[in-house]
């Protein structure tokens, strides 16, 4: 038997694979909007057609990082903000493993903030997705770097004096090579875009709007959406970076003004992924690096064959 | 003062090449025979300002640098001249004549490049003064010009290598070899007529002084190198193929060394934003099956506690490098000290479950490295290579075939797919990545890694179930913290019986000791040899393993000591406080001397600190602190 035998397993794969047996329980509360996600992430491995071993899922702290509970695959609960650079660390070591990483909209723009821009600067060939809910929800309803200015928190009493930020735009900004928003309430986009995000070979961020009916009381706080796509009013390039660069704007400014707007906004095939360009310039192997350690018949070079000659 | 040895002392500005001319010398003088080991001082400084390199070379192996040195060559600094309006440089062009003179022996040589200085400005220093009541023997010479006859105003090295060689009676054979080595074509040439001419000038000189360089010659071929390219050396060869970082001094050494060679041996190295993602990536690569490495100095090291802990919890195999520096915050970057012991021993939250290794010299930086590879991927556990300043710059000849060890990919505790069908799984699909009695009797569950078939788990921060499933179980948790905690008393069992790190030094039945960790070991030993020509009765116990510490070991040898003088770099004792901790007594046995200026001991230094001890007095020199044991 080969040493990574699940990967490229090409039999038809059913989304009840990516259900766990009988533990554990979830403990979102109902209504939340995380089911959604889950939901859709489950619906779209059988399009993508990986199978639950060749998937290796990272994820941040908070609500959003209890989804590597409910999701059977390879999981890998990180710490807050620190799922990204785990996972693309990850996907270096063994390209052929499918890479999916989540986190909150505090885990993802807040504290993990520094590693989102690097990451989509890079390019890393996976698929990021954010539970943006606009608050801190496991920690009991501070604001977030999302929630909207004059949001009123026990940690902000006098209600938030900051701009929200822009993730769609700094993902623009930062690199990304595929940009979208979707939300739970619309479950068939969800998993169309989860499923192009996975296929796309570089940075794929999705902005996944998740309601929190807990914290934020309005638990339809978006509905109802308008699919950009779907809709005669918006028309604009996805691969034309001005243009998506202003629908972008647009929506991030409607959010805010209670018109919810989703999907595609930024692809960007063609550019390498960064597995890729490392490759070109010589400073990543051709074959996963992970697989060499099972492989009886590699060599292994010694220092002593090769370095010791420039000491003498 | 100790005869036959030359210590040889070239200072100039940052960006003079003193490096590389102190490397080339170096090298040359142990091709000839010769045992060498340099001390680097630097300023954190890119050009300019005052640094030196100490080259000591001896018929017999070196283990430390010398008290002081003999011969001075002060190239000047060409850094501190044509000033930018608005900075002030002050006298920085002496700077390499002066700043040195406290060290130079009585007797010594000093040449120095007048070609860069003006008559006046040495006046002002009262180098002639100096010289007299000294006894030193001054040499200047205008290397600029000899450099600039030929070349470039930068050949004042190979100008200063070349008078150095007449002036002490070394063949150049060497020094021409590594000429046509390094350089080609028209550089080449005019290094070559550089070093002629001024080795011809400065025969002319005749200079009557009383430095004698041995001779010497190796039983068997050596190598020229710095711990870190030890360190480098032992991952190479253990299999590490991943590596992460952010620059930071001294651990950036190690860092460009493995960027270097990486690609070569079908590697990756990857450059990062900050130090939380260096040591996360390093966790995600191992995570994936491929041995992995980061590592940095005492500031971004304090941003790798989160990911420290992470592969505590997850049991992921880890190996960081901390190149410790004058602390606290960004302290003194150029400048060694043995200060952040305690901050790699428990940083990050919950009880810890980490091995922790400070290699003494070179030497112990390769087999320390491997071992650490072997112990965190066997174990599944993190383990830090602590190491600092003075061993990351300095160079040492070593035997060639103390590296000649063959290479170890086992990535240690991992299942192959065949393992993983017999193994456990929990009735959701996971396969029981944590047990709590793994099959063998021992601590460590073995491993899946994403991509075999069925051997999904998740690895979590949070407690956790066998399966990986989040728990906070009372039960569950007691058997999943021993079982981590436990592992440490079975390295400590296979460390004592596989790998011993521990170093004794001098006469067994001696009465008293010096007990010593990292990189202050073998000037201890030079010391210890000193102590007992005095007639003192001393021997020395270097401690390499800080954790799991070797209880058993170092109780035995203090039992056999009247009392023992611990000797660090840092001002609050702390590898006196962690073995008190650890033994739990011994602490009106044990005193310190303790040196936290920015430099590493001379072996003088010991010598005196010990006597005054040993006499009970206070310690006259200001530049160390000696504290008394309890009780005293």
């Amino acid at each position: 038997m080969s040493a990574f035998s699940a990967i490229g397993d090409d039999r038809e794969i059913d989304r009840d694979e990516f259900t766990p047996g009988i533990e554990p329980q979830a403990t979102w509360c109902p209504g939340c909007g995380d089911f959604g996600v889950l939901k859709a992430l489950k619906q779209a491995m059988p399009e993508v057609g990986r199978n639950p071993d060749e998937v290796a899922l990272f994820t941040g702290i908070g609500c959003s990082g209890k989804l590597n509970s409910y999701f059977n695959s390879y999981g890998f609960h990180t710490i807050h903000g620190r799922s990204l650079p785990v996972a693309r660390a990850a996907k270096l070591a063994n390209p052929d493993v499918e890479v999916i990483a989540a986190g909150g909209d505090g885990d993802g723009y807040g504290i993990g903030g520094n590693h989102f821009i690097h990451t989509a600067r890079e390019n890393h060939d996976m698929t990021y997705i954010v539970f943006n809910n606009e608050i801190f929800g496991l920690t009991k309803g501070q604001t977030s770097p999302t929630s909207p200015k004059g949001h009123k928190s026990k940690t902000q009493p006098h209600g938030s004096a900051k701009t929200p930020v822009r993730p769609l735009s700094q993902s623009l900004n930062a690199g990304a090579t595929y940009i979208a928003r979707t939300a739970a309430v619309n479950p068939n986009q969800a998993k169309e875009i989860i499923a192009e995000a996975i296929e796309h070979d570089g940075f794929a961020h999705i902005d996944f709007l998740t309601q929190c009916p807990t914290w934020n009381k309005d638990a339809k706080q978006y509905v109802p959406y308008t699919d950009i796509q779907q809709s005669e009013d918006y028309d604009f390039d996805v691969s034309n970076r001005q243009e998506a660069s202003e629908m972008m704007f647009e929506t991030e400014n409607k959010l805010h003004e209670g018109e919810v707007l989703t999907g595609r906004y930024y692809v960007e095939d063609g550019r390498p992924s960064y597995g890729q360009e490392k490759r070109q310039i010589g400073e990543m192997p051709e074959e996963p690096l992970a697989e060499r350690y099972f492989d009886e018949d590699a060599e292994w070079e010694r220092t002593y064959d090769n370095l010791l000659e420039h000491h003498k | 003062m100790t005869d036959n040895e030359l210590i040889w002392r070239i200072a100039g500005g940052s960006g003079d090449g003193i490096d590389s001319t102190s490397q080339n010398f170096a090298k040359a003088l142990m091709r000839s025979g010769l045992h060498v080991f340099t001390h680097r001082h630097y300023p954190s400084r890119i050009r300019g300002g005052h640094t030196y390199v100490e080259v000591r070379a001896k018929d017999d192996p070196v283990q430390s640098r010398g008290d002081g040195y003999n011969f001075l060559l002060a190239l000047g600094d060409s850094f501190a001249r044509n000033p930018q309006d608005e900075a002030y440089y002050g006298k920085e062009e002496l700077k390499p004549l002066y700043e040195n003179f406290d060290e130079l022996r009585e007797g010594g040589v000093l040449l120095y490049d007048e070609g860069l200085l003006d008559e006046s400005d040495v006046e002002e220093i009262e180098l002639e003064e100096h010289a007299e009541e000294n006894g030193w023997h001054l040499v200047p010479m205008d290397l600029r010009g000899i450099a600039k006859e030929h070349g470039r105003e930068i050949m004042r090295n190979t100008a200063g290598i070349g008078a150095t060689a007449a002036i002490l009676g070394i063949d150049t054979t060497e020094f021409e070899n590594l000429i046509e080595q390094n350089m080609s074509g028209d550089m080449q040439e005019a290094n070559l007529s550089v070093l002629e001419d001024a080795y011809e000038a400065a025969s002319d000189l005749d200079i009557d002084h009383d430095i004698e360089v041995p001779d010497g010659s190796h039983d068997e071929e050596q190598v020229i190198l710095s711990g870190s390219n030890a360190i480098s050396y032992g991952a190479l060869d253990e299999g590490c193929r991943f590596i992460s970082g952010y620059p930071m001094t001294p651990w950036t050494d190690v860092f460009t060394i493995m960027s270097q060679h990486l690609p070569e041996f079908g590697g990756i190295s990857e450059q990062v934003e900050d130090e939380i993602a260096a040591a996360a990536l390093a966790l995600g690569a191992s995570h994936m099956g491929v041995k992995s490495m980061s590592g940095s100095s005492g500031g971004g090291f304090a941003l790798m506690s989160e990911p420290l802990g992470l592969a505590e919890m997850t049991e992921t195999p880890l190996v960081l490098v901390e190149a410790m520096r004058a602390g606290p915050s960004t302290g003194m970057p150029t400048k060694p000290e043995q200060a952040d012991l305690e901050h790699v021993l428990y940083t990050s939250q919950g009880d810890s479950a980490r091995v922790v290794f400070a290699p003494a010299n070179i030497r112990e930086c390769y087999t320390q490295t491997r071992s650490a590879f072997r112990i965190a991927y066997e174990y599944q556990i993190p383990t830090i290579v602590v190491y600092d300043q003075k061993i990351q710059g300095e160079l040492r000849n070593v035997p060639a075939s103390h590296f000649d060890e063959e290479a170890n990919a086992d990535p240690g505790s991992v299942l192959t797919e065949d393992e993983i069908q017999e193994a456990a799984h929990h009735a959701s699909g996971k396969f029981q990545r944590f047990l709590h009695e793994p099959a063998d009797g021992s601590n460590v569950s073995p491993r899946s890694v994403p991509g075999q078939k069925d051997g999904r788990y998740l690895a979590t921060g949070n407690e956790h179930n066998p399966s990986g499933h989040i728990s906070e179980d009372p039960e569950n948790r007691i058997a999943q913290m021993e079982r981590r905690i436990n592992k440490l008393d079975d390295i400590r069992s296979d460390l004592d019986e596989n790998t011993s790190h521990q170093t004794y030094y001098g006469p067994e039945d001696a009465d008293h000791g010096i007990l010593v960790w990292g990189s202050q070991q073998d000037t201890v030993f030079e010391s210890v040899d000193r102590l007992n020509e005095n007639g003192h009765s001393v021997k020395a116990l270097g401690v390499s393993d800080m954790m799991p510490y070797p209880v058993d070991e170092v109780s035995e040898w203090l039992d056999s000591v009247d009392e023992a003088l611990v000797v660090e770099m840092n001002a609050s004792a702390q590898f006196r406080g962690l073995t008190q901790k650890e033994i739990g007594k011994y602490g009106d046995k044990l005193s310190s001397l303790l040196k936290y200026n920015g430099n590493p001991f001379e072996p003088a230094e010991i010598v005196d600190g010990f006597e005054t001890s040993i006499n009970g007095e206070d310690l006259a020199a200001s530049n160390m602190k000696y504290l008394p044991a309890a009780g005293d």
